[in-house]
C-alpha cells in the first residue's frame, strides 16, 4: 500500500521543467505547463503551433479527417488522392471495429484507396486519376457513399477533388460522392481535420433522410470511434436500458445510420473534442440539443446513464435504467474489491488525445489511483477548461483557415426537442447540455496540467513523480517502458478492450492491475535509480521558435 | 511514362509498399548518433514513427519541418533551418538525415541550396552536425528507393579517398535487426575489418536504458562510413539494385572500390555465394561453425523436404526479397507460383530468370507494381497451400483460409519481427523449420483422427 505518498509541490516541478528553456521558449511553454485549481481554473495555452524540430506526437489534418472521424463508418469507400503512404498509414491502423448485420453487408474498413499518386499526376494533375478511381471503386463495389481526402500535394497542384466528387456524384446517379481538403499542413494538428470532418459529414451525409425512426427514447453517439470494441458495449447498455440508438459519429456507423441521424431527439457527445461541431450544427438546424456524457468508467456510465433518462423525463426509462445499473454494478464491484488493495495508492499520467486524458481518469480513480498530471495532444483551451471560455479564445490563423459552416435552422425540419426552460431546468439539474466543464474541474488541485508535452517535459516528469503507469500512444511506449515505466496505449489500447460501459470498465482494472504490478518491472533499473546518472544527462530542453 | 497500367486500373487497393521517405527514415537509424528528419507536414513523421515503432517496439524520433499553410505556399526554408537549430540544440547528433516528402518535392523546395544557406548562417560558431540529404519524394518509387537513397547519399556525403586498406564495405539493405547481429558475428569471424551500413541492430532492438539518451546507442559511427572509399571492396545486397542508386555503385565509380553484388543470401546457394566471395575478398576459408551451420541446414532438407515439396507457395514483398526467396523455396522444392511486388524496377523477372532459370516452364508468375486486390486475384486461381510474406497479408490470409508465413516488414500483427532471421544458413534454417511447420501444422488441424507424432 503506497496510500500515503508525498507528492512533489507542483509550483517546484514546472518552474523545474521550465527554468532549463531559454528565455523566450520559457515565456511560450510557461502558459502550457500549468497547477491546476479546481476552483478558479486558470489559462491554458493549446490548439497553438508546434515549433519545426521538436518532436511532437501529434499528427495532420488527414489523419484527424479521414482516420479519425471518417475511418469507422464501414460502408462508405474512402479514397486517399496523393501518394501512397498516407493511405497505407491509416490502414487498420486505429482498430476501428464494426459489425456488418449479415455478412453480405458492405464493410470497406479492411481496404486501403489510394490514387497512388505518380510524378506525372503531380507535373501534369491528378483528377483524372482521381475520376478513374471513383468509377473503378463503383464498378467494384457500387459503394452507397464514395468520400475523397486530400493529402498534401493535392491542394498544391490545384486539383478541385470537390468539383470532381460532384461530376462523379452526377454520373454515378445512385452514389453520393464528396470530397475532404484536408492536406496535412492545414491547422496545427489532426483537430483541424476533425473540424473539417465534421462540415463535410454535415454537408453531405446527415438530413439526406428524413424517414421517421421507430423508438421512444432516440438519441446519436458522437465522437465514439470503436475502438477496440468500445461501442458494441455502449451499444449492449443503451439495447438493454430501452435507448433507441439512431446513429453513431461514427464507431459502428453505417452511411444510412448517418443520413438519418437527424430524426433523433439527442445528441450525446462523447469524445468532445473531434465532434462538437456536429453537435452544435445540429441544433442549430435541427433543434436537437447536445449532452457531454462519458462512458469510460462504471461510475460514470451509470451517471451518463441516469442523465438520459433525466433528459427524456420518463420514469419508465429512469426506473429501467436503475434495474440495469442494479444489475451490472456488482459484478464490476466484485472485481475493483479484488484489484483495488493492489493498485489503491498508486499514480498514473495521462497525455493522449482530446478526450482520453480527462475520461479515463474516472477509471483510475475507481481503482483508487491517482492522476499526477495529465495533458492533450491536440485539444483546445475549451476542453481544459470548459466551454465557457470558448468566446475567449482568439482565433489564430491557424484556426482562421478552416471552415466554420453558416448554418441557420431548417425551414421544414427545425424542431426544438425542448424549450428553452426545460433546457435551463435540466443544466439546474447537473446536465451539461450544451456544455462541457472540461478535465480540469474534475482534477485534484495542485495537479499538473500539461498541454502538447515535449519529450524533455515527459522524461523529466516521470524522473521527479516516477508513475506507476504512464498512458499515451505506441509513440511513447517504448520510450518510456525503457526507463522501467509501464505504458499503457489509450489510443489502441494495446490490442485490449473494450473499456467503456460496465464490462470495459472491468477489463481496464484488469489490464491495468496486470502492468503495475508486473514482476518485469523489477528487471529494469531505472535511469534515476542509478547511482551517477544526474539528470544532466537528459534530453536538452534548449530550442528556438524563431 | 504511360498511366496505363497492366493490370487495367488506375487506382491502388491495399497497396503492397509504403512511401518513400519511411525507407530512408530507417536507413538513417542505422547511422550513428543520428536523427532523422523529415522534411514536409508533421502528420508524416508522426505516421512513419508509429508505423516503424509497431514493428521494431523501439523508440523512434523523427523531427519534421512542421510545415504550416503559409509555408507550404512561400517554402520551408524557414521552417527547415529551425527545425535543423532545434533539433542540434535538443540532440547533440552527429548527424542529422533530412529526407524530402511529396510536399516538399512538388513546391520545388531546393533542399542543398537552404542547407548551404543554412551553414553560412551559422558560421563557425559552433560545429554543426553532417547533414545527409536524401531525395525522397514519396510519388516515386516505394520505400525501398528511399532506404537506398539515404544509404547512398550517406555514402556520398562522408566517404573519403585514401590509400587502400584491408577493409570490406557490407551494404546488407533492408534487413532484420538480427539479420544485421549474424551478419556481423559473420564478418567478426572472418576476421577481417568491415563496415556494415544502416547498422539499425541496436538502434532497433535493444535493452532498457540504464541512462538517458538523446539517441539510442549503436550505428555505424561516421568515422566508418568516411573510411567505405579505401575499402578494398564493397559487398551489396539486393538483386534488382542498380549500381547508380546505390551506395556501392557510387563508391566504385568514385574511388574504384570494386562492387560485389549479390542477392540476399536466402537458401545455401545464395548463401554459399556469399560465403565464397567472403573466401576470396579474405584469402580464408570458411570458419567452423558456418560449416557447421551449412551441414545442420543440408541435414534439416533432408529430413524436411518430403513435407514441402511441391507444396505451392504465394510470395509478395520487395521485390529483393521475394527474389531471394524464390530462390530458396526452389532449393526445397516448394513452388512460388506468385512472385509479387508493389515495387516496381522493371528487374524482378530478369533478376528471378537468373536464379530460377525454369520459372516459365514450372508456370512461376512474376509481378511489380501489384496490390493485394491483385495478388488475392491471383490467390484464387492459383490455389497455392501457404503465403509468405509481411502482415499485410492476414485479411487475404483470412478470406482464402490459408496460412501466412510472416516474413519481412512490416510484421506488426505478431511479436518479434524485429529478431526474424532471414538471411545465411542460421536464417535459412528458421525460416526453412517455419514453413515445414507451418505445413505439418495444417495437416495435423485438418486430420479428423488427429495425430502427436511425426
Amino acid at each position: 500500500m503506497e496510500a500515503n505518498r508525498i507528492y512533489p509541490d507542483p509550483a517546484l516541478v514546472r518552474e523545474e521543467l521550465i527554468q532549463k528553456y531559454p528565455t523566450k521558449v520559457a515565456k511560450k511553454r510557461s502558459k502550457s505547463i500549468i497547477v491546476n485549481d479546481p476552483d478558479t481554473i486558470p489559462e491554458v495555452q493549446a490548439n497553438v503551433r508546434t515549433v519545426p524540430g521538436i518532436i511532437t506526437q501529434r499528427g495532420c489534418s488527414y489523419a484527424g479527417c479521414k482516420g479519425v472521424v471518417l475511418g469507422p463508418t464501414r460502408d462508405i469507400v474512402n479514397i486517399v488522392h496523393g501518394p501512397i503512404g498516407c493511405s497505407f498509414y491509416a490502414w487498420l491502423t486505429r482498430r476501428n471495429q464494426t459489425r456488418p448485420e449479415t455478412p453480405e453487408d458492405a464493410n470497406y474498413i479492411p481496404y486501403c484507396f489510394s490514387t497512388d499518386m505518380q510524378e506525372e499526376n503531380v507535373v501534369f494533375g491528378g483528377e483524372k486519376k482521381l475520376k478513374q478511381a471513383i468509377q473503378e471503386a463503383y464498378d467494384l463495389f457500387h459503394p452507397k457513399s464514395i468520400a475523397i481526402f486530400s493529402t498534401c500535394p493535392v491542394g498544391l497542384i490545384g486539383d478541385d477533388v470537390h468539383a470532381a466528387s460532384r461530376e462523379m456524384k452526377e454520373k454515378l446517379g445512385d452514389c453520393n460522392v464528396f470530397g475532404f481538403s484536408c492536406e496535412g499542413y492545414r491547422g496545427v494538428s489532426q483537430s483541424a481535420g476533425h473540424h473539417i470532418a465534421n462540415n463535410g459529414v454535415f454537408k453531405h451525409m446527415v438530413g439526406r433522410n428524413n424517414a421517421a425512426v421507430e423508438g421512444k427514447f432516440k438519441l446519436n453517439l458522437l465522437g465514439e470511434y470503436n475502438i477496440g470494441g468500445d461501442a458494441f458495449e455502449i451499444e449492449r447498455i443503451f439495447e438493454k436500458c430501452g435507448i433507441t440508438l439512431v446513429a453513431s459519429f461514427s464507431g459502428n456507423s453505417t452511411v444510412g445510420q448517418i443520413e438519418n441521424a437527424h430524426m433523433a431527439d439527442l445528441n450525446v457527445i462523447l469524445c468532445h473534442r473531434s465532434i462538437n461541431y456536429m453537435g452544435d450544427m445540429m441544433e442549430t438546424k435541427y433543434g436537437i440539443p447536445w449532452m457531454k456524457v462519458n462512458f469510460v468508467g462504471a461510475e460514470s456510465s451509470a451517471k451518463s446513464l441516469r442523465k438520459i433518462a433525466e433528459y427524456f423525463g420518463d420514469a419508465g426509462l429512469k426506473a429501467r435504467i436503475e434495474e440495469v445499473i442494479a444489475e451490472e454494478m456488482p459484478k464490476v464491484k466484485a472485481i475493483i474489491d479484488e484489484i483495488r488493495p493492489r493498485t489503491e495508492g498508486k499514480t498514473a499520467m495521462l497525455f493522449v488525445g482530446g478526450s482520453r486524458a480527462h475520461h479515463y481518469q474516472d477509471l483510475f480513480t475507481e481503482l483508487g489511483m491517482t492522476t499526477v498530471a495529465a495533458g492533450y495532444e491536440f485539444a483546445h483551451r475549451d476542453d481544459y477548461e470548459g466551454r465557457q471560455v470558448l468566446p475567449s479564445i482568439k482565433i489564430d490563423a491557424d484556426s482562421k483557415n478552416i471552415e466554420e459552416l453558416k448554418v441557420t435552422p431548417d425551414p421544414e425540419l427545425y424542431n426544438p426537442r425542448k424549450t428553452e426552460a426545460e433546457l435551463e431546468a435540466l443544466k439546474e439539474k447537473g446536465l451539461e447540455i450544451i456544455g462541457y466543464e472540461g478535465m480540469m474541474k474534475q482534477m485534484k488541485s495542485k495537479s499538473l496540467v500539461v498541454d502538447d508535452l515535449s519529450h524533455y517535459e515527459s522524461e523529466k516528469l516521470i524522473e521527479i513523480y516516477k508513475p506507476d503507469i504512464f498512458c499515451a500512444g505506441i509513440k511513447e511506449k517504448y520510450v518510456v517502458q525503457k526507463m522501467g515505466v509501464p505504458l499503457k496505449q489509450l489510443h489502441s489500447y494495446d490490442y485490449g478492450g473494450p473499456y467503456t460501459g460496465f464490462e470495459g470498465a472491468v477489463n481496464f482494472y484488469k489490464d491495468i492491475d496486470r502492468m503495475v504490478n508486473n514482476p518485469v518491472w523489477k528487471l529494469i533499473k531505472a535511469p534515476w535509480e542509478i547511482a551517477g546518472n544526474g539528470s544532466s544527462a537528459g534530453l536538452e530542453a534548449s530550442y528556438v521558435t524563431q | 511514362m504511360t498511366t496505363v497500367n497492366m493490370t487495367a486500373k488506375s487506382a491502388t487497393q491495399n497497396a503492397c509498399k509504403l512511401c518513400n521517405p519511411l525507407g530512408a527514415c530507417l536507413a538513417f537509424r542505422g547511422i550513428e548518433r543520428c536523427v532523422p528528419f523529415l522534411h514536409g507536414s508533421q502528420g508524416c513523421a508522426t505516421y512513419i514513427r508509429r508505423y516503424l515503432i509497431s514493428h521494431f517496439k523501439e523508440p523512434i524520433d523523427i523531427a519534421s519541418s512542421n510545415f504550416n499553410e503559409e509555408t507550404a505556399v512561400f517554402g520551408g526554408s524557414h521552417n527547415l533551418k529551425l527545425g535543423l537549430k532545434n533539433v542540434t540544440q535538443q540532440y547533440k547528433p552527429d548527424v542529422i538525415g533530412i529526407a524530402t516528402t511529396c510536399l516538399s518535392e512538388t513546391i520545388g523546395d531546393d533542399v542543398p541550396m537552404i542547407l548551404r544557406e543554412y551553414e553560412t548562417l551559422m558560421g563557425s560558431s559552433a560545429p554543426l552536425p553532417i547533414m545527409i540529404f536524401a531525395s525522397t519524394p514519396s510519388y516515386q518509387g516505394s520505400h525501398m528507393e528511399g532506404f537506398h537513397a539515404a544509404v547512398r547519399s550517406a555514402v556520398k556525403t562522408l566517404a573519403e579517398a585514401g590509400p587502400k586498406k584491408n577493409l570490406i564495405n557490407l551494404f546488407s539493405g533492408m534487413i532484420s535487426p538480427a539479420d544485421i547481429r549474424y551478419m556481423k558475428d559473420i564478418m567478426t569471424d572472418f576476421g577481417v575489418p568491415f563496415v556494415l551500413l544502416p547498422d539499425y541492430s541496436q538502434t532497433l532492438d535493444g535493452g532498457p536504458w540504464a541512462e538517458y539518451h538523446r539517441i539510442p546507442p549503436g550505428g555505424t559511427p561516421t568515422s566508418a562510413i568516411a573510411s567505405t572509399g579505401c575499402a578494398s571492396a564493397s559487398i551489396e545486397f539486393g538483386s534488382t539494385l542498380e549500381s547508380h542508386k546505390s551506395a556501392a555503385g557510387y563508391l566504385e565509380e568514385k574511388f574504384g572500390v570494386t562492387r560485389h553484388h549479390l542477392p540476399l543470401p536466402i537458401g545455401i546457394k545464395a548463401s554459399d555465394r556469399f560465403f565464397a566471395v567472403l573466401e576470396k575478398l579474405t584469402e580464408k576459408p570458411m570458419p567452423a561453425r558456418y560449416e557447421d551451420e551449412r551441414r545442420r541446414l543440408v541435414d534439416a532438407y533432408a529430413d524436411g523436404h518430403k513435407y514441402v515439396f511441391g507444396q505451392k507457395t504465394i510470395l509478395y514483398g520487395e521485390e529483393d526479397l521475394v527474389i531471394s526467396l524464390a530462390a530458396f523455396l526452389r532449393e526445397i522444392g516448394v513452388v512460388p507460383v506468385l512472385c509479387a511486388s508493389g515495387g516496381k524496377s522493371g528487374l524482378m523477372k530478369k533478376r528471378l530468370m537468373e536464379l530460377v532459370p525454369d520459372l516459365d516452364e514450372l508456370g512461376i508468375k512474376v509481378r511489380e507494381g501489384v496490390d493485394f486486390v491483385d495478388i488475392e486475384n491471383e490467390t484464387e486461381e492459383l490455389r497455392p497451400d501457404f503465403l509468405m510474406g509481411n502482415s499485410k497479408g492476414f485479411t487475404m490470409s483470412k478470406k482464402s483460409e490459408l496460412p501466412l508465413i510472416r516474413i519481412g516488414f512490416p510484421v506488426h500483427d505478431r511479436f518479434g519481427g524485429q529478431r526474424l532471421h532471414h538471411l545465411g544458413y542460421r536464417g535459412t534454417q528458421e525460416l526453412f523449420d517455419r514453413i515445414v511447420n507451418t505445413v505439418i501444422e495444417q495437416r495435423q488441424n485438418a486430420s479428423s483422427i488427429g495425430y502427436t507424432y511425426m
